[in-house]
């Protein structure tokens, strides 16, 4: 979503966008006049008249997970949000049961939160695993 | 899901839904918008409910109203972003 119109945006669709993602970009590219919705999610730059990089993790239940807001000049990491949602998806199957460390990512173990595990976590989650 | 608009010459605009006030009233009271937005902007939370909106976008090749509520049920990614053709 940006202040571009539609057809700003179905120009930039099909003379860039298209050339980097075979087939165009395949989900709605949404148009923001006057940065309502921006200022609705507080990312838009009222003396700029554009929005910041707002990315918002939104669940099934409608309810904001996580956001994350960048200044314009810093590109997004998409495997980040990426791993995010498994995250999320993984916490939300486990209805709760189970948390995800620092550093995780999926096919590493998470943690089941109890009184046993106070004190516990270095016999479960070693720090090097976020980084192999 | 979204629905095809018509295309016309006037921008078409989206915006919050279920705003209390209509256009021409925010227009009439302009101190009245602004209030009604900050009163908005404490809204955006985690945990909290992601506020609704409607928004007129460009989607494999049509002009459509996307509504959020409407892809409730699956997972979502809202992005903002200052322009097109900004470069990264």
């Amino acid at each position: 979503m940006s202040v571009d119109s539609v057809f700003v945006h179905k120009m930039w669709n099909d003379v860039e966008l298209s050339k980097m993602v075979s087939g165009g970009i395949p989900f709605a590219m949404l148009s923001d006049a006057a940065g309502r919705v921006g200022s609705l999610y507080d990312v838009y730059d009222i003396d700029a008249g554009v929005e910041t990089r707002g990315r918002f993790i939104i669940d099934p239940d409608g309810i904001i997970q996580g956001y994350e807001v960048l200044t314009p000049p810093v590109g997004r990491n998409v495997m980040e949000s990426l791993r995010q949602i498994q995250a999320f998806q993984l916490v939300r199957e486990s209805k709760g049961t189970e948390a995800t460390p620092s550093g995780w990512k999926p096919g590493k173990p998470t943690l089941k939160p109890s009184p046993d595990l106070v004190g516990k976590v270095w016999e479960h989650w070693k720090t090097g695993m976020a980084f192999d | 899901m979204p629905e095809e608009m018509k295309v016309g010459c006037a921008r078409p605009m989206g915006g919050p839904v279920g705003e209390k006030q209509t256009e021409e009233q925010q227009k009439a009271d302009g101190e009245m918008e602004q209030k009604t937005e900050r009163e908005e902007r404490t809204m955006v939370k985690v945990g909290r409910k992601a506020p609704d909106f409607v928004a007129p976008a460009y989607h494999k090749g049509k002009f459509v109203t996307v509504k959020l509520s409407e892809y409730f049920g699956k997972w979502i990614v809202l992005c903002f972003y200052p322009g097109d053709f900004t470069f990264v």
